[in-house]
């Protein structure tokens, strides 16, 4: 395990982003997928929701500098520790990744290489970061597998990803991805894919090795009410922008809902409410000024 | 249930297959021998023949049973290794495709080892480059190799390296002054040089061999590479190449180690499909080359009618597509967890 640090004074976040931007250069024009996000993270659990296209995936892959060919990313401050990494060579920012920061991505079918055992593709991630032969890697993978409470791991080990299922297959790329033990997570709608019985134990054992290791976490998600109860803060994006930032309590509390931000509002208003069901639920509405 | 199971019931559907095809060819081959407008008897005694040699030759033959006895006993032949004489060579057929197919193999294996050597490489560079210029250059090879006519271009490579440059032996298979060298073992010509150690035959052979696979090996260059450009930008925009960079994989290693290792899937079935394409010998190469192939010999027994030839000719080309086919299916197999 990591030592667990309390954050000492005058240490910097674990990230700074200040007027963070993507945009995509296409043949009919831009497209602004994020317009100026400024944040600041530190071992802490932030959660960041909106719409499809509000840009909030963006962010988390311009953080690790995976944004794919057309896209541009520009800040006027990235920074990871106190290190920048706007000026960061795109060979560093690679040895960053997975080493400090990493991501949990949406669906394990789709996110893990089908023709490789999971244990060695977890193995392969210690390997990248860890000067370790082939046995220390297999038995670091074998711990982490069980960490992500998986029952038999040296069997599992030996699956493909085919071979597991949803829940499992999250649980191995959460393994995956923390086995280089990084500073921050980016869990991109680590949930959505799965069964509702399945979600919560991923969840859970998310939120302990997160707190365990004393971790900073960034949750994407179009769920409020996971957002809600699984986070510290919360950002709310439409457009590529923030509407605005606020504690996780916040979202639930019905006495303060009208200091909320109209979108934010609205997102709430969408939600069915078992308490007080409605015969149509509301729709959302957007301002255009809200971009401006 | 174990994995030896698993294995032997996969085995088990994959010879059904086999045979069912098998089946399949012979009596295709049999029925266009029914059907050709050839008199088989007039092929053995001539035109002028009497009437009472015609007859007996008829009765030799066996034109005188019922169809389904003429398949069961084509069928018994062809199992015990008879495919009748070639009227052209006046060589057993069995003989005849002895010489001409290792000739064939030897030009067909080294052309799609090119293909496979240059194609492969040259698709996932231009499938990471898409649009760029590396991409065009791919994309100017594979036009050309698909487009330029083999004969135009067998003609200009042996004038540019073999008159001009002489940088390779001309048409042939190997030089008079090497023929008796080596006993033909294998009949792949190359390899029995080498198995002899007689490495100045070898090389000899090799000059002679190296242009026309180049030949072939060109329009195997431009299928190949085509198709590993098309699996590879697939294989790219997957999840899991994404995951991958998010643990920290170099980029070579996400292109060359990730992707590409899930293109081999796909790319099997077509490499094994170019190889096939070229094991049927290909005529104008074999032409030009006066490269003595199977393509040479099957096109030389239709023009004659040589029906016994023919036959024998489709036969193999039949067992060969049949056995390739079955190869890349366990290879593909193999890549794959998910097909084991």
């Amino acid at each position: 395990m990591t030592e667990i640090r309390a954050p000492m004074a005058g240490e910097p976040p674990l990230l700074e982003v200040d007027n963070l931007k993507v945009d995509f250069h296409t043949a009919t024009g831009i497209v602004h997928a994020v317009r100026g996000l400024s944040f600041s993270l530190g071992r802490e659990r932030l959660g960041i929701v909106g719409e499809s296209g509000s840009g909030k995936s963006m962010t988390g892959r311009a953080i690790l500098d995976l944004i794919p060919h057309p896209g541009v990313v520009t800040a006027d401050r990235m920074a990871f520790r106190g290190r920048d990494l706007v000026q960061m060579e795109r060979k560093e920012r690679r040895k960053l990744r997975g080493r400090h920061i990493s991501m949990v991505m949406q669906d394990p079918k789709f996110s893990l290489n089908p023709v490789e055992t999971v244990g060695n593709q977890i193995a392969e991630a210690y390997r990248i970061h860890r000067k370790a032969g082939g046995r220390e890697a297999r038995e670091r993978s074998l711990a982490m597998l069980e960490a992500v409470q998986i029952r038999e791991p040296a069997r599992v080990y030996d699956l493909y990803p085919h071979e597991v299922s949803g829940g499992m297959g999250q649980r191995v790329m959460i393994a995956m991805m923390l086995i280089a033990e990084p500073e921050i997570l980016i869990a991109d709608e680590p949930t959505s894919a799965l069964d509702v019985t399945v979600q919560l134990q991923i969840l859970k054992i998310l939120d302990e090795l997160v707190s365990e290791r004393g971790m900073g976490l960034i949750f994407i998600s179009h769920d409020l009410h996971l957002v809600q109860s699984f986070c510290d803060r919360v950002i709310v994006m439409y457009g590529g922008k923030v509407m605005e930032t606020l504690p996780a309590a916040e979202l639930a509390d019905l006495s303060a809902r009208d200091r909320r931000h109209p979108y934010t509002r609205g997102l709430l208003g969408c939600l069915p409410d078992l308490d007080h069901p409605q015969a149509k639920l509301a729709t959302l509405t957007r301002d255009p000024a809200w971009l401006a | 249930m174990g994995q030896g199971s698993r294995w032997g019931r996969i085995a088990g559907r994959e010879l059904t297959t086999v045979a069912i095809t098998i089946f399949g060819l012979l009596l295709v081959t049999f029925l266009i021998a029914r059907v050709m407008p050839i008199d088989p008897v007039l092929a053995v005694v001539g035109d002028r023949a009497p009437a009472d040699v015609y007859e007996k030759a008829r009765l030799d033959l066996g034109l005188d049973k019922p169809l389904w006895q003429q398949f069961a006993i084509y069928i018994g032949k062809v199992f015990s290794g008879d495919l009748g004489r070639s009227v052209l060579t006046s060589n057993l057929v069995t003989e005849d495709l002895r010489t001409v197919f290792p000739a064939t193999l030897e030009l067909a294996t080294l052309g799609t080892l090119i293909g496979v050597v240059i194609g492969v490489p040259f698709g996932v560079v231009a499938a990471t480059h898409q649009g760029r210029w590396p991409d065009q250059i791919a994309r100017i090879v594979g036009l050309f190799g698909y487009s330029i006519p083999v004969f135009w271009l067998g003609l200009m490579g042996l004038l540019l390296f073999y008159a001009k440059l002489g940088w390779v032996a001309g048409p042939g298979r190997v030089g008079v002054a090497y023929q008796d060298l080596f006993d033909p073992i294998t009949g792949i010509v190359v390899l029995d040089a080498a198995l002899q150690g007689e490495w100045d035959a070898f090389r000899d052979a090799f000059s002679h061999l190296i242009l026309p696979a180049s030949v072939l090996g060109i329009l195997s260059v431009a299928y190949i590479s085509r198709m590993t450009r098309s699996f590879m930008i697939n294989e790219l925009q997957q999840q899991y190449v994404v995951a991958a960079r998010v643990k920290g994989v170099s980029e070579f290693r996400v292109v060359w180690g990730h992707a590409l290792r899930n293109a081999v899937v796909p790319l099997v079935t077509v490499i094994a499909l170019s190889y096939m394409h070229l094991l049927e010998g290909s005529v104008l190469t074999e032409t030009i080359f006066a490269w003595p192939g199977l393509g040479r010999y099957l096109t030389n027994s239709l023009l004659n009618a040589d029906m016994n030839a023919v036959l024998g000719g489709t036969l193999l080309v039949g067992a060969v597509f049949i056995g390739i086919n079955l190869l890349s299916d366990i290879v593909g197999r193999l890549a794959d967890p998910r097909a084991r």
